[in-house]
């Protein structure tokens, strides 16, 4: 993992949720309020905006500048999720040293382990926890292995079976719990934001 | 969609500014971080209270700054949580030594982010969570009620004791009695609609309402046709009753709030059916607020709150306020 790395996921990342985002909107206001795919959208765009001052910094800075900007540009539980999960990230330690995939492994469960903690959400629940956990315990399997980028499709996998799954579920965390029953049948739409970001930086990795 | 609105980006901060100009003679607005505080420092051994939340929800939280109120409000984007930068920003402006308390509506945005700011402020700090929305089952599996209509009421009653020298532990108390005291329920019958989304945030029929519905617009206990408006306020009181149980000779503030696109002669209109149903029960009304002070954008609708108040919650609701939503007694 290198900043050059995380701006070109970023870039990757925003793409995609901008083709997906009338379908994230949709299953928000199913059962949400609607401001979930703007506020992933503005804090990708601000993260691909930070190219510039962050593009020769060590990775820890950079990090640690995105977190920044996450946490104070997004707002909502996205906001102080995905900013924790990036200021996490940007305090393990021996970043001045090269990461590799176990390392990038170990960073990224720590971060996921963060937010579950921030979120005081767990599986099961009908929240974006849902994709992100199986995730972070499939990452913990796979980060010694060398011939990871099959290990990788199962990730691709995971996401997407937690993500189909948290249709049937009923929310008790976050706003869709306010519901109760009439939230069953829709797709959480944080799942699904997070599936579609763990899809295409996984697709990366596996084509490069 | 139809709004005044320049652009998107904009549509806050330009907002914001202007109620700034609007109200210079009581508050001044900060933007980046934005946060409202009022235009005089808080007094030495006052305690501050700060509260804040989505935008969308005007005169909430920011017309609520001022003398007998809050110290500073934080708005957040429209109906998302405003960010822990904030928060520390309006906490480092307003803390007069007395220390801060955080007044928080039960969401988890809301939570989260007061959480991070109240982590980063290094001066002495404390929180309260409102959650007076009866529609919610409250249950230790779920988040819980919302925090709604009755946050104002907490902000005005704690406002008066902070203003009189209560301690940061006092505050906290009266807040939690507060809202302890107070059960809520709304419903709508037209939806709302986001700037930055341009359409409506649901569909509902032209004989619909969503009963038990949120200030965000999102879902609440049930869909219903419309019913005339005894109906409609008997069926929420008898949720709020269920839930608050007040003694016969207990007094009570009773608070119908609009969601900003219902007329104030349709709210006066639901304020007169409660008090007829109350009195048929034997609740005793003597306090009244009627009005838009928790909204939810352009949404028809109301809800109503009904507060027990003991001696202590009536004499900081009559204390003198003069805030830009607010203003009795100076």
């Amino acid at each position: 993992m290198s900043v050059s790395f995380l701006i070109s996921q970023a870039k990757g990342v925003q793409k995609v949720i901008d083709e997906n985002s009338a379908e994230i909107e949709v299953l928000d206001q199913k059962i949400g309020d609607g401001d979930h795919i703007f506020n992933i959208q503005r804090g990708l765009k601000l993260v691909v905006e930070l190219e510039d001052s962050i593009k020769d910094l060590p990775l820890a800075k950079a990090l640690n500048m995105i977190a920044m900007k996450v946490l104070s540009g997004i707002g909502g539980s996205s906001g102080a999720l995905f900013g924790t999960f990036f200021m996490t990230m940007a305090k393990s330690p021996d970043l001045d040293k090269n990461v590799d995939f176990n390392k990038a492994c170990e960073m990224i469960i720590s971060g996921i382990k963060a937010m579950k903690e921030r979120g005081k959400a767990d599986v099961g629940e009908k929240t974006m926890m849902d994709v992100l956990i199986p995730v972070s315990e499939k990452l913990n399997e796979l980060k010694n292995e060398s011939e990871f980028k099959s290990g990788l499709n199962e990730v691709i996998k995971i996401a997407e079976e937690r993500m189909l799954s948290t249709k049937d579920m009923l929310a008790t965390k976050g706003r869709a719990s306010f519901l109760g029953e009439r939230a069953k049948g829709h797709i959480d739409p944080g799942a699904r934001s997070s599936q579609l970001i763990i899809d295409t930086i996984c697709k990366s990795v596996i084509n490069n | 969609m139809k709004k005044f609105i320049n652009n998107n980006d904009d549509f806050l901060k330009e907002s914001l500014t202007g109620f700034g100009k609007a109200h210079s003679d009581i508050i001044n607005v900060n933007l980046d971080p934005s946060f409202v505080s009022r235009k005089n420092k808080t007094k030495d051994g006052k305690v501050s209270l700060i509260s804040g939340g989505g935008s969308g929800h005007e005169p909430m939280h920011g017309g609520f700054v001022g003398h007998g109120m809050l110290d500073a409000a934080c708005p957040g984007f429209v109906f998302s949580a405003p960010t822990p930068d904030q928060m520390q920003a309006a906490a480092e402006h307003v803390d007069s030594g007395a220390g801060v308390l955080f007044i928080v509506k039960n969401y988890s945005g809301d939570i989260m982010n007061f959480q991070m700011g109240a982590e980063m402020y290094s001066g002495k700090n404390d929180s309260i969570v409102t959650n007076d929305d009866v529609a919610v089952e409250d249950s230790t599996f779920t988040t819980g009620r919302r925090g709604v209509a009755a946050t104002v009421l907490v902000e005005k009653i704690v406002g008066s004791l902070a203003e009189h020298s209560g301690s940061l532990e006092e505050c906290k108390k009266l807040g939690e009695k507060v809202n302890k005291n107070a059960g809520t329920m709304g419903v709508a019958f037209t939806s709302c609609t986001v700037p930055a989304a341009g359409k409506p945030t649901f569909d509902i029929g032209d004989d619909e309402m969503e009963f038990g519905v949120g200030i965000h617009g999102e879902p609440g206990r049930k869909r219903e046709k419309i019913q005339p408006s005894k109906t409609i306020v008997g069926n929420i009181l008898e949720a709020i009753l269920d839930n608050l149980k007040p003694e016969k000779n207990e007094k009570n503030l009773l608070f119908v709030n609009g969601m900003g696109g219902t007329p104030l002669t349709e709210l006066y209109l639901v304020y007169e059916d409660a008090c007829q149903i109350l009195q048929s029960k034997g609740v005793q009304v003597t306090k009244s607020l009627v009005g838009n002070y928790c909204t939810s954008l352009e949404m028809q609708g109301a809800s109503i709150t009904l507060l027990k108040c003991d001696d202590e919650i009536l004499k900081h609701w009559d204390s003198p306020v003069h805030t830009a939503a607010m203003r009795w007694g100076m």
